[in-house]
């Protein structure tokens, strides 16, 4: 290789340096970023994204209601005018699943929302506050533990419906979901924030005169949202899991209501002759628990921050 | 010669350890009566091995922790005993940096934020022109760019997050900040770059600190006076140039003489007083003197009397019986 | 001398989902039996992943070797298979690191893990294992190695257990020993102690030692050769007076200027590197050290420089070494 003088003269003292730095990304973006190379993880949002359309929408589109009964038409297999056949009751299976739906997601997001609200600011609190009220906090969280939760549907019944007369309603079972499905968040939250506020950055925050609240809701918990996240969106199959279990064995909402539970049991007294009244609500059901669960392992992955680099 | 900036007279600092509902708990004494002043504008360093109480020193007396007994005097008045709006007017004078840049700042807040919060905590930026102008000049007179003010922690090397920390510390306009560690996790070339920042920002916004490090050799370069602390006590202080050249305290020499010098004809000729031994738990410290079970010179009353601090002159305080 | 390994144009990689890292990039060095080389270089200068390389011990994935040659006494370390690296690992190379706490099996006494070693490797039994124990113990300084075999872990102080970590890389009568940075999580009297200690084991021994640190002191008090490593690259190595007293690569001198002498008067003032390392993302044809470079030439930007030899055992990666290049002396500073 020829090697010119030229090359030898030193370079400008004062060149600018250039700026090497990799291009700005925030903790999100690179979370979503992981998210989209799951494959399974997409796909089971797209599944859920379009089942949360369908059971809006798709009760208005139908010809039928899910409270009509046809006598004429009763347990049809499926054919044109009813894409997944009729009950006992010549009702519309297809339009039943869809406002099946409804009542099991709304029952999931409302679990996911309680969650998030109670178990977070409950678990930040008893993390943030410590000693003597951490420990009071969470003994309370045990004893909640300790009781079968079907005793708490049972007597949430029994409380907000003496008369027992309309069987179970929506809200009862609303109320039974959040009373119990917080405490997991509640102690992951605590958790963590134990383990982030002994970090010098809240010390810092101390130091420059931050008040407890600031600290908790500005420094702590969007520290622990990855975990959040996660916990809540493993709590919506659950949820949904245990609504479809309680309508099954006949606490859950009442008739004509229909969620997915409740047809599941519907169609046992029939199953031997008509299958396909049961096939339905229950590949409902576990389609979409596993495209939950599968959401909930792509987003632990894509927030985890020892995957990191 | 002026009045001191901060005088601390025998403070103590016990943690509980364990210990239940039921139980007593033991008492770790981190640290154990201890006295110094500090000039304004000037630098005191603090050295010792870890667990030798000098973080405790340094959270203490800037109201991080609640002192066991003695007092904190700041410009006069007494930090512990104060009213809470005085506290929080102190606290403002008083700001730290600290050890760890990775884990000082908050991953999730733009470095804009977080050297925006305190002037958002003391109202001191009128209107968002006026925080956004006040920022960018704090970032800038640390020696970062203040057009980085939309980044995020993770995208700046360990000696720029240390950077964010110290304008975070200086947005309240303190007259004093503890700097804990503040190069110990840092690279040496980076090393260098902070502590001339820091001496910088001393000459321009006329500072006092306390700079507490295990690195001698850094600290000796930064301090104007140096003091050892061992086993939750000051062993010695002196001015540092002189107590580099002149250490007394049996373990101030042997500290001095284990540090190791980049130059190996020195190293060669050096003779080392190596210590026996591992430094005693701070639980249950010796009686006496706390040095007598590693010291090379103890004499018998070491083992029973606490030796009281000295002065030699000059500002020059020892704990040692020889010099008694 | 007989050289005990041979390191010819290193090459190791790291997959991100970044991208790819190049740890190690073309770096060549020997080592003689019985010889303290000291790697000194910033984090992520790739001085711990060329050092494990040697013992094969890169996480792989994501790492990889992706090139170079590294010959211990004449034998191909990187044809061997796993089976053949055990019977290396811990017999002829063993390794120490930095945190002695998470090195040591916390549910195992000392004694067991000890003689655990020797059983394997020495084939030894128990009565023999417990006595070479106790005298590996005494060699390290540890007093009443009799008791202290009954300890576990956690009731050793920090600079104890880096006595016991070398006792048992000793076990076995190594060739070499791979030190990284075995001793920055201890204080500086802790310090002291262990470097007398692996001074005494190269005198005792006759133990090549490759000592990886950050702290130039360090490696003035025990090492016979430097080797100074920047973003990947090997910038500068020759013994140890060579290195740390006339220095010829410009980050050599940033180094040492960043450093507080013990001369220095009231007035003199510390003079950093400014800049950051470079990403090692980046493919860099190029000096790597260029950005922060105060006597880059344009020749700097165009192509990595190559080795220039100062003496016999000294060499630079530095285009200030080319005889075209205007003569640079270093800072008074310096040396």
């Amino acid at each position: 290789m020829a090697i010119s003088p030229e090359l030898f003269k030193p370079l400008d003292k004062n060149r600018v340096q250039a700026d090497e730095a990799r291009p700005s990304i925030t903790y999100w973006q690179d979370a979503w970023r992981r998210l989209k190379k799951n494959p399974l993880a997409i796909t089971s949002l797209i599944f859920i994204a379009l089942l949360t359309l369908t059971a809006i929408v798709g009760p208005f589109l139908s010809p039928y209601s899910y409270s009509d009964q046809d006598f004429d038409n009763i347990h049809l297999r499926p054919c044109r005018e009813h894409p997944f056949g009729t009950d006992n009751l010549g009702r519309d299976i297809l339009v039943r699943t869809m406002y099946g739906a409804r009542i099991s997601l709304a029952v999931g997001f409302v679990a996911a929302i309680t969650t998030c609200v109670i178990g977070v600011l409950f678990g930040g609190i008893s993390g943030l506050a410590g000693g003597k009220i951490d420990n009071l906090m969470m003994r309370f969280v045990d004893i909640m533990y300790s009781i079968p939760f079907l005793l708490w549907v049972i007597m949430l019944i029994v409380i907000l419906d003496p008369e027992g007369s309309k069987g179970v309603n929506l809200s009862s079972i609303f109320i039974a979901l959040g009373i119990v499905y917080w405490l997991p968040m509640a102690r992951i939250v605590r958790a963590q924030i134990l383990s982030l506020k002994e970090q010098e950055f809240i010390l810092a925050a101390t130091t420059i005169g931050a008040k407890k609240r600031k600290i908790l809701l500005q420094h702590l918990i969007p520290n622990v949202m990855g975990s959040i996240i996660v916990t809540a969106t493993i709590s919506i199959p659950e949820a949904i899991f245990t609504e479809s279990f309680l309508s099954f064995i006949g606490l859950g909402v009442s008739a004509p209501m229909a969620s997915w539970g409740m047809l599941a049991s519907d169609a046992l007294t029939t199953l031997r002759s008509y299958p396909h009244v049961l096939v339905f609500p229950a590949v409902a059901i576990c389609i979409t628990l596993l495209a939950f669960n599968f959401i909930g392992d792509g987003l632990r992955d894509a927030l985890d921050p020892k995957m990191r680099k | 010669m002026n009045n001191p900036i901060i005088e601390v007279t025998n403070l103590k600092k016990y943690f509980p350890l364990g210990g239940g509902f039921f139980s007593q708990a033991e008492m770790v004494r981190a640290v154990d009566d201890i006295s110094f002043t500090m000039d304004p504008g000037k630098t005191l360093g603090l050295v010792g091995e870890s667990g030798c109480g000098k973080t405790t020193v340094g959270r203490t007396v800037i109201g991080l922790y609640k002192p066991t007994a003695g007092k904190i005097l700041f410009e006069g008045a007494d930090v512990s005993t104060a009213s809470k709006a005085d506290k929080a007017s102190s606290r403002r004078q008083m700001q730290m940096i600290f050890q760890d840049p990775y884990a000082s700042l908050n991953p999730r807040m733009t470095v804009g934020d977080i050297v925006g919060e305190p002037l958002d905590i003391h109202h001191l930026a009128k209107g968002k022109k006026e925080r956004r102008e006040r920022i960018q000049y704090l970032l800038d007179l640390v020696g970062l760019n203040p057009d980085h003010v939309n980044r995020y922690p993770h995208e700046f090397s360990g000696g720029q997050r240390q950077r964010v920390g110290i304008a975070r510390a200086l947005a309240v306009e303190p007259k004093f900040i503890v700097c804990d560690e503040p190069i110990s996790a840092v690279d040496v070339s980076i090393q260098a770059q902070i502590v001339n920042t820091l001496e910088q920002l001393q000459d321009e916004l006329h500072l006092t600190f306390l700079f507490i490090a295990h690195d001698l050799s850094m600290v000796k370069y930064i301090s104007h006076r140096v003091a050892v602390m061992y086993l939750g006590k000051i062993v010695e202080i002196n001015l540092s140039s002189e107590l580099y050249a002149h250490p007394v305290h049996p373990y101030t020499k042997a500290l001095l003489s284990a540090v190791p010098i980049a130059d190996p004809t020195l190293e060669r000729k050096r003779k080392r007083i190596l210590l026996e031994g591992d430094v005693p738990s701070p639980i249950n410290p010796p009686p006496g003197c706390c040095f007598h079970t590693r010291c090379n010179r103890a004499i018998g009353v070491c083992k029973e009397v606490i030796p009281e601090m000295q002065d030699l002159g000059n500002g020059h305080l020892v704990a040692c019986h020889n010099y008694h | 001398m007989n050289t005990l390994l041979n390191v010819r144009d290193l090459e190791v990689e790291f997959r991100t989902y970044a991208g790819v890292v190049r740890a190690v990039r073309q770096v060549s060095f020997d080592l003689n039996a019985g010889e303290v080389l000291a790697i000194v270089g910033e984090s992520g200068c790739g001085k711990s992943v060329t050092a494990q390389s040697i013992m094969r011990l890169i996480p792989s994935p994501p790492g990889k070797i992706t090139g170079g040659s590294i010959l211990f006494n004449g034998e191909e370390i990187l044809a061997k298979t796993e089976t053949q690296m055990q019977k290396i690992r811990g017999n002829d190379i063993s390794v120490i690191f930095q945190d002695s706490m998470t090195s040591l099996n916390p549910v195992l006494n000392v004694r067991t893990q000890i003689t655990e070693i020797l059983r394997l490797h020495k084939k030894m039994n128990q009565s023999q294992a417990d006595a070479r124990a106790i005298e590996l113990l005494s060699m390290v300084g540890i007093p009443e190695p009799q008791t202290r075999l009954k300890s576990y872990p956690h009731e050793l102080s920090g600079g104890m257990r880096q006595r016991v970590l070398i006792a048992m890389s000793l076990a076995c009568d190594p060739k070499l020993l791979i030190a990284d940075e075995p001793t920055t999580a201890l204080d500086v009297t802790i310090q002291a102690q262990i470097i007398e200690v692996l001074k005494n084991i190269r005198q005792e021994l006759n133990t090549a030692i490759i000592l990886i640190t950050h702290d130039l002191g360090v490696v003035a008090g025990l090492a016979d050769r430097v080797m100074v490593m920047y973003a990947g690259n090997l910038v500068e190595q020759g013994t140890v007076d060579e290195v740390l007293c006339d220095p010829l690569h410009p980050y050599t001198w940033g180094l040492l200027r960043s450093l507080p002498r013990l001369n220095m008067g009231p007035e003199d003032k510390l003079k950093p590197i400014w800049g950051q390392p470079p990403d090692l993302l980046l493919e860099l044809d190029r000096c790597p050290f260029l950005p922060r470079c105060e006597h880059a030439m344009a020749i700097c930007a165009q192509d990595r420089p190559p080795a220039f030899n100062g003496k016999a055992s000294h060499t630079v990666n530095c285009w200030l070494q080319h005889p075209m290049a205007p003569p640079t002396s270093r800072p008074q500073e310096v040396g």
